[in-house]
């Protein structure tokens, strides 16, 4: 779309997904921004990790589920998801409750990959 | 703002767009693409479906960029380019074919 | 009486001050709450402790729309919006813990 330099930008995303609107929020803003061409990756720390746990079901709480919206990501050139190890363990949860491809990496991993980034935004 | 088809009135957004997607039938698709000057042939019917299906599957609109990626795939490369889209729906692809398919504006278009 | 807790325990303070202040009757776990009636969560092992002296329930349709209700915590006892009204009924007072 620009000429411009790309940037490194990444998305911290720490809260469940319905308790409050920072999820869905973050999910907006990243499909927005994609129109960018930037050099993407959203990462996954705290609760945030339950923000991919898969099987949602939210008929009973009468709210869209966006987790199908998820799976689009990969559509807008976004498939660098990275997890928090530690934070699907305090979860009892695994990789394979994710609902997408992702790359389970340690808290310190995580905060190295913030160090390079030229933009980190938080959700 | 509502529109009226076959006596019965679907409501319609403040630019439009079909309220509640669910309510969308081919009827009402036809109006929409009248108010939009859109002569519906049977190209327009594949993106429209296209995109109800995408929709379906994702809960979201694609952006053009997308769109086009992902119809590409789908029907080939001679559809997958913007230029063939424009022709189909000259203001916007996007914002024109998603109204007429019932959807919500796409996230990020204005 | 029955305390009411809606904030995940790994994000917030509300479920150990609740379990730290009460003094028996029931707790339901809704919102962002139940996520701590879930198996292998690091909250785990403290509702269970507090089972002894509070009846735990949890709202399902919360569960379900985090995809967690296939792995509830044994002993927690699931109710829907019904049961939440039959729960705030039944106790003379409520303590949310926001």
């Amino acid at each position: 779309m620009s000429e411009g330099q790309i940037k490194k930008f990444m998305y911290v995303n720490r809260k469940a997904p319905h308790g409050t609107i920072y999820a869905l929020e973050s999910l907006e803003v990243v499909l927005i921004a994609a129109a960018f061409d930037q050099d993407v990756s959203l990462a996954f720390l705290d609760d945030g990790v339950y923000q991919l746990k898969k099987g949602w079901n939210t008929k009973g709480i009468e709210v869209k589920s966006f987790q199908p919206t998820y799976r689009a990501l990969d559509d807008y050139d976004i498939n660098k998801l990275y997890v928090e190890k530690e934070a699907l363990e305090a979860r009892g949860l695994t990789e394979d409750d994710m609902c997408v491809p992702v790359e389970v990496l340690s808290r310190t991993e995580i905060g190295k990959l913030m160090e390079t980034q030229d933009i980190v935004l938080s959700f | 703002m509502a529109i009226e088809v076959n006596g019965k009135s679907y409501e319609t957004d403040e630019e439009g767009y079909l309220v509640d997607l669910n309510e969308w039938n081919e009827d009402v698709a036809k109006i929409l693409a009248e108010q939009e000057n859109v002569n519906m042939t049977d190209q327009h019917w594949e993106v429209i479906n296209f995109l109800r299906e995408y929709y379906n599957e994702f809960q979201i609109a694609p952006a053009v960029r997308v769109l086009t990626k992902a119809i590409g795939k789908k029907l080939g490369a001679e559809k997958g380019n913007s230029q063939y889209l424009y022709e189909l729906f000259p203001y916007g692809p996007a914002k024109q074919a998603c109204k007429i398919a019932g959807l919500p504006k796409p996230t990020g278009c204005v | 009486m029955l305390h009411i807790v809606n904030k995940s325990p790994l994000d917030r303070n509300s479920l150990d001050t609740c379990l730290a202040t009460a003094q028996g009757g029931s707790l339901l776990l809704i919102e962002d709450g139940v996520y701590a009636a879930t198996n292998d969560n690091a909250a785990a092992g403290k509702l269970k402790q507090a089972m002894g002296q509070l009846k735990v329930y949890a709202l399902k349709p919360d569960l379900e729309a985090r995809g967690m209700a296939d792995r509830v915590l044994d002993g927690v006892n699931l109710v829907d919006y019904g049961g939440f009204v039959d729960l705030v009924t039944e106790h003379a007072t409520c303590q949310s813990w926001l």
